[in-house]
């Protein structure tokens, strides 16, 4: 079962993309606090973002045509696996980065490419997904929000977007619409469209989450005015273009790495105070992540490979999820266990900071329970 | 399947059928069992080329070793692959029959297949020797069906004396309970799917229910994470480290116990019965999971390493278990 799915190696890295990178991470985090960098992949810096635009960075994977890099997904797995282990602000351009660019490379016209894509690459063109709504979670087939054709050909949208991620710093969300029929017909007239999200008509109200911070929004159209050159792909067909693009989101390493930043910060408070009897602990954390680490590099080997792991996918994020989340409760219990230990105010702070956030991590880009139902139908049941 | 697997395994499973394994446990001869897997030449697959041996790296060989853990083989094959190749490494003249590895130097351990072995191979802490399984009086542990025994012994242990490799026989023989456990754990996954599309209740299929495919999907996981941690384990060749023969144990341990217990929960009645083929390997994943340390020993070790190095974790994995 699965049978594709073993290990695989890195390529040597030749290009020295890991040194460099480095250094430019070193550059850039050296005055961001623990707790900050806890943020993983929801701390947002343009300036970053386009400074690693500028160093080639972005769009690691795209052709240089548009802008990026022609360099494999084994390169782009070198190069986030370092932002992310690092806690780098990745925020800003993630999304464009990871899904937005190589979906508009698949489905967009060779206008929109030229268009977007080299912006995307240079972290000039922020995105958002706009996925969710209040009525269609995990059931996203039911979404409401219409793109309507208007006479001249363009489209006007009405409805409203749920915890889109970032949608207030965004230029533009791709968003899932229904071009035809009604909500009761499911998946059939679905479409993608690109939004200008400064078009008159759309307004985005942040959503303010229990850590005390915004990184996702609500956002409302009412009679948005789009051209015909907002339709990404074929119209009806959007909801296997989604499909394709959540196979994207759900197979990098950002499944594995989101608590490391703590887990470091542990190990150094172990090694600082001198306590060896958390070793087996720090033991099965570090087995569970070389496991994981090795399943993510096999998972990026199939996307080399040409295919697309959508239930390998969902195997390593699934997995990886639960390392994430057990992390906090697994050090919450050491470091509690010993009330005569000082911890410093930072530990603590990304302690509880990745403690709360948690349980999002099994949520966003498909819950725990969908995933595993995508495995089992993987597996042959149904 | 790959060239090396496929007549492999094709000989495993006309030679080692469930009857055959159940004969065995039940106190028949393996002998000829055992002629044929040594006609085969498959023992010698890790013993160098110059030594007569087949020359293949512990990577190449993990899916055999994943085999013999799929049908439950009742005899060391792995542990017999291993001592041939250090043997024959030292220059020492192989003998013919089964070898266990013993990895602890203390009199008393509990051995798998050591009723089956001939000899067996002891890491006594600074060298490592080979004696007959007699010498050490193997005890069957009275556990039903079971091909393990305790090894007693008083006084130093006499045999043939070769070279200890650096980190002793623990790291490599846990690599290889890691390879069964990867190979039985795909068995039990299969053998549960497709009893879950089979078996209905409810007017449906009970693979139909969520509750089962959700636990049925974690199965999958764990059965992903001890093949990969498994191949891990193996990447390196024969001298294996104690920090990759930790990440695959235990990976391997820790998911051993877990996945026979989906298994039988999937099952229902039938999976307990002995009839049935299921409980030939949900025993052996307990045996093996405590086989030459399970994961709270292999955590120990290797939280002990990572927490002597000060480099941040995703370093330290990267430079300590390459990929
Ligand atoms: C931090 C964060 C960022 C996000 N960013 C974005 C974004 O940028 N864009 C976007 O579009 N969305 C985003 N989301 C939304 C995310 O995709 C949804 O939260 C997710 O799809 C689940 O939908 P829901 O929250 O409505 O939960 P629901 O679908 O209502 O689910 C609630 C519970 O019911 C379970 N459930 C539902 N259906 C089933 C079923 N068939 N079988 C078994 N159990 C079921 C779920 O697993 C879950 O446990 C984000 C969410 C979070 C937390």
């Amino acid at each position: 079962m699965f049978d594709t799915l073993t290990l695989a190696s890195l390529p040597a890295d030749d290009a020295g993309l890991r040194t460099s990178i480095r250094a430019l991470i070193a550059r850039h985090i050296a005055a961001v606090p623990l707790e900050r960098r806890a943020r993983s992949w929801q701390g947002f810096d343009a300036g970053f973002s386009r400074a690693l635009g500028e160093a080639g960075f972005l769009g690691l994977t795209l052709p240089t045509a548009y802008g990026g890099g022609g360099r494999g997904a084994f390169e782009r797995f070198v190069v986030v696996e370092e932002l992310l282990s690092a806690g780098a602000p990745v925020a800003a351009h993630w999304i464009a980065d990871r899904q937005s660019a190589p979906l508009i490379l698949n489905f967009g016209t060779e206008e929109q490419r030229q268009t977007y894509i080299p912006r995307i690459c240079r972290g000039e063109a922020l995105f958002c997904i706009g996925m969710s709504e209040p009525g269609s979670g995990s059931d996203l087939a039911s979404v409401r929000t219409r793109a309507d054709r208007t006479a001249d050909g363009g489209w006007v949208v009405n409805g409203q977007k749920i915890w889109t991620t970032n949608a207030m710093h965004s230029d533009y969300m791709i968003a899932l619409l229904r071009t035809s029929g009604t909500a009761a017909d499911r998946n059939a007239g679905l479409s993608q469209l690109i939004i200008d999200l400064k078009a008159p008509g759309v307004s985005v109200r942040p959503i303010v989450d229990l850590t005390g911070d915004a990184h996702f929004a609500e956002v409302f159209f009412e009679n948005v005015q789009l051209g015909a050159d907002a339709l990404i792909g074929i119209e009806g067909q959007g909801w296997a273009q989604v499909v394709a693009e959540l196979a994207f989101e759900r197979s990098g390493p950002e499944r594995i790495y989101s608590s490391v930043v703590l887990l470091d910060a542990w190990v150094r408070h172990l090694q600082e105070v001198g306590r060896s009897d958390a070793a087996p602990l720090v033991g099965r954390l570090t087995a569970e992540l070389a496991t994981l680490r090795a399943m993510s590099i096999a998972c990026t080997a199939r996307l080399v490979a040409g295919d697309s792991p959508v239930v390998e996918a969902s195997i390593v994020k699934d997995r990886g999820t639960t390392f994430e989340q057990d992390l906090p409760e697994a050090i919450a219990d050491d470091l509690a266990a010993h009330p005569d230990e000082a911890i410093s105010d930072t530990l603590y702070r990304t302690l509880l900071y990745v403690t709360h956030i948690a349980p999002s991590f099994s949520l966003r880009g498909g819950t725990r329970e969908i995933l595993r139902g995508i495995i089992a139908r993987g597996m042959g049941l149904r | 399947m790959n060239e090396l697997l496929e007549p492999f395994d094709r000989m495993l499973e006309a030679l080692v059928t469930p009857a055959a394994v159940r004969a065995v446990e039940g106190g028949a001869s393996a002998v000829a069992m055992w002629r044929e897997l040594a006609a085969s030449g498959f023992l010698d697959a890790l013993v160098d080329e110059q030594h007569g041996g087949a020359g293949l790296s512990l990577a190449d060989v993990q899916p055999l070793i994943a085999a013999v853990g799929a049908r439950a083989v009742p005899l060391p094959v792995g542990e017999t692959m291993v001592a041939r190749a250090l043997l024959a490494r030292a220059g020492v003249p192989i003998p013919q029959g089964p070898i266990v590895l013993a990895t602890s130097a203390v009199s008393g351990q509990i051995v798998p297949c050591a009723q089956v072995a001939e000899h067996v191979l002891v890491d006594t802490g600074s060298g490592l020797v080979l004696t007959g399984i007699g010498d050490l009086s193997p005890v069957a542990t009275g556990v039903y069906h079971a091909l393990a025994a305790r090894l007693v012994w008083t006084g130093p242990i006499v045999g043939l004396a070769l070279p200890r490799p650096a980190k002793g026989l623990r790291p490599i023989a846990a690599v290889l309970r890691a390879a069964l456990i990867s190979g039985a754990a795909a068995r039990l996954t299969d053998m549960a799917a497709r009893y879950a599309n089979e078996r209905v209740q409810f007017g449906k299929p009970i693979g139909r229910q969520q509750a089962l495919q959700q636990s049925l999907a974690v199965m999958a996981e764990d059965m992903i994470a001890v093949r990969i941690a498994s191949q891990l384990g193996c990447a390196g060749g024969l001298d294996v480290g104690a920090t990759v023969a930790a990440v695959a144990k235990s990976t391997a341990s820790a998911i051993a116990a877990r996945v026979a217990n989906t298994a039988h929960a999937v099952h229902g009645a039938i999976g307990i019965s002995e009839e049935y083929d299921l409980q030939l390997l949900t025993r052996r994943m307990h045996e093996w999971r405590a086989a030459d340390g399970s994961e709270g020993y292999w955590n120990t070790v290797l939280g002990g390493a990572r927490l002597a190095d000060a480099a941040g974790t995703v370093d330290w994995v990267r430079a300590q278990v390459p990929v």
